[in-house]
């Protein structure tokens, strides 16, 4: 969220540079089961991100401790490759992606069961090969349905997804451009099935009414999110009992 | 909320997606009860039984059971026990008055060390999850030859197969023995080309146990084994 410079971002027909709608969604294509040795994975694209989750567990928690008597502990590191971005990242965890993890475990631990495993630990790897804004929000997606695909008991799927504000309008999904030099950003892990939201940033500013009116567009993008989570499990078993 | 995929007779559903009304049901594993409705909490598949809708799961971690067989790794040894890899969500404890051998305190590393493979059973599973294994009781030993595989543990059935006639013909096709843990973990011992074969049969269950070409797959594969002397 640069926030400065004469950069515009919207066309005089009202589109968005790349010719969106402002309630449009980039493309979102998700696979599960891409990596074998892994307990649950899925690759998610969305737009130009790609992002690559793993799930390793429940296991035995080490250091013994990090275990809770109550519950499982998720452990999530999210790591950008250094071949992400144009401008190459220095390999290894930074304070963003130590944040990114934080917000995604915290996220993950209120849909996954986690009283189930008590004293135990579930590993989620996420991996993003190629950004292009919203990786956050293309990761916990991608975690989610690996998780579902290791088979971890959850209440929900989480959808991970962003609204922003550029040129004083908000729109949903912001591009590379729209999350450099807009006025706000505002990701949401959201499950669709009750509505609840599991985790809400907000970077720069919103009114309230642009603050409903970002919300109305993440729930009907995560809405259409779901439906492809949904498919890609569901594809990954079609043909019969597995 | 969005519904379950309604197959012939199966269906497939993802966490979080509804079953059915939770009036006058019971709800099972795989499964809770919200706002009045069944929601499902696994990817598996819907299965009604005496009033009680449960989800079977496609993938799970395996869940010790007391009195389960199981082949277990030791992942660490102390003066008096043993812990235990047993392939689940918590390590089994193997404690030294639980082994087959006279163990005097602090002599632990001298009868088994980590990576040692065993054939134990689970003595005990308290409401904490602890897990007590016991290697007392008939051909409960230390696997000292042999390999070990892995199988997810919801596919151990059709491993066995009704009756273990599934598993009996891998033995005697490949002339090897074979030991099916509750845990996802199978131990094969024979010559080299026996273990070979028993590997690829493994993997041909768990590729396409639940096809119906899993009979004609198995019977091809039959054609191969050792005990055939073509292979």
């Amino acid at each position: 969220m640069g926030g400065y410079g004469d950069v515009k971002l919207l066309r005089d027909d009202g589109l968005r540079l790349d010719g969106r709608k402002l309630d449009e969604m980039r493309p979102v294509t998700i696979e599960a089961g891409i990596l074998p040795a892994a307990d649950g994975s899925a690759m998610v694209t969305h737009g130009l991100n790609v992002a690559v989750a793993a799930v390793y567990g429940p296991m035995e928690a080490h250091p013994r401790k990090i275990q809770r008597q109550d519950r499982a502990v998720i452990d999530v590191r999210y790591n950008m490759a250094p071949f992400s971005t144009s401008d190459r990242i220095r390999p290894g965890f930074n304070r963003r992606s130590r944040e990114i993890s934080k917000v995604t475990a915290e996220a993950l631990e209120s849909v996954v069961l986690v009283e189930r495993y008590p004293r135990s630990k579930i590993r989620v790897e996420i991996e993003i090969l190629a950004a292009e804004a919203g990786t956050r929000c293309a990761g916990i997606t991608a975690a989610s349905v690996a998780l579902a695909d290791a088979g971890i008991p959850m209440r929900d799927l989480l959808v991970g997804v962003a609204s922003g504000k550029v040129e004083d309008i908000v729109v949903l999904d912001l591009d590379k451009a729209e999350d450099n030099y807009g006025q706000a950003d505002l990701p949401v892990g959201i499950l669709p099935n009750t509505g609840e939201i599991a985790f809400l940033q907000m970077d720069g500013d919103l009114s309230p009414d642009e603050y409903n009116l970002a919300m109305e567009y993440n729930f009907k993008a995560a809405a259409e999110i779901h439906e492809i989570m949904v498919d890609a499990l569901k594809r990954r078993y079609e043909g019969g009992e597995n | 909320m969005s519904n379950g995929q309604n197959g012939a007779e199966l269906r497939l559903v993802t966490p979080g997606m509804a079953i059915g009304p939770s009036a006058g049901m019971r709800v099972g594993s795989g499964a809770l009860a919200q706002n009045d409705t069944i929601i499902a909490t696994r990817l598996g598949w819907v299965k009604h039984l005496n009033n009680t809708v449960s989800v079977d799961p496609i993938n799970s971690a395996y869940m010790p059971r007391s009195g389960d067989l199981i082949v277990a790794t030791v992942a660490e040894v102390r003066n008096n026990l043993w812990f235990m890899n047993i392939n689940g969500p918590f390590q089994g404890l193997l404690p030294m008055s639980l082994a087959p051998w006279k163990v005097e305190f602090g002599a632990a590393r001298q009868h088994m060390g980590i990576g040692d493979v065993v054939l134990a059973r689970v003595q005990e599973v308290d409401e904490c999850h602890n897990v007590v294994l016991t290697m007392k009781g008939v051909g409960l030993r230390r696997l000292n030859q042999g390999s070990v595989h892995s199988v997810p543990v919801t596919h151990i059935e059709r491993l066995r197969g009704e009756g273990n006639a599934t598993i009996q013909r891998l033995r005697d096709a490949c002339d090897c023995r074979i030991i099916v843990g509750e845990n996802g973990k199978v131990w094969v011992d024979g010559d080299a080309d026996g273990i070979a074969w028993a590997r690829q049969a493994i993997d041909l269950v768990h590729t396409s146990g639940h096809k119906e070409s899993f009979e004609a797959d198995l019977s091809a594969l039959e054609k191969n084994a050792p005990t055939n002397g073509d292979a």
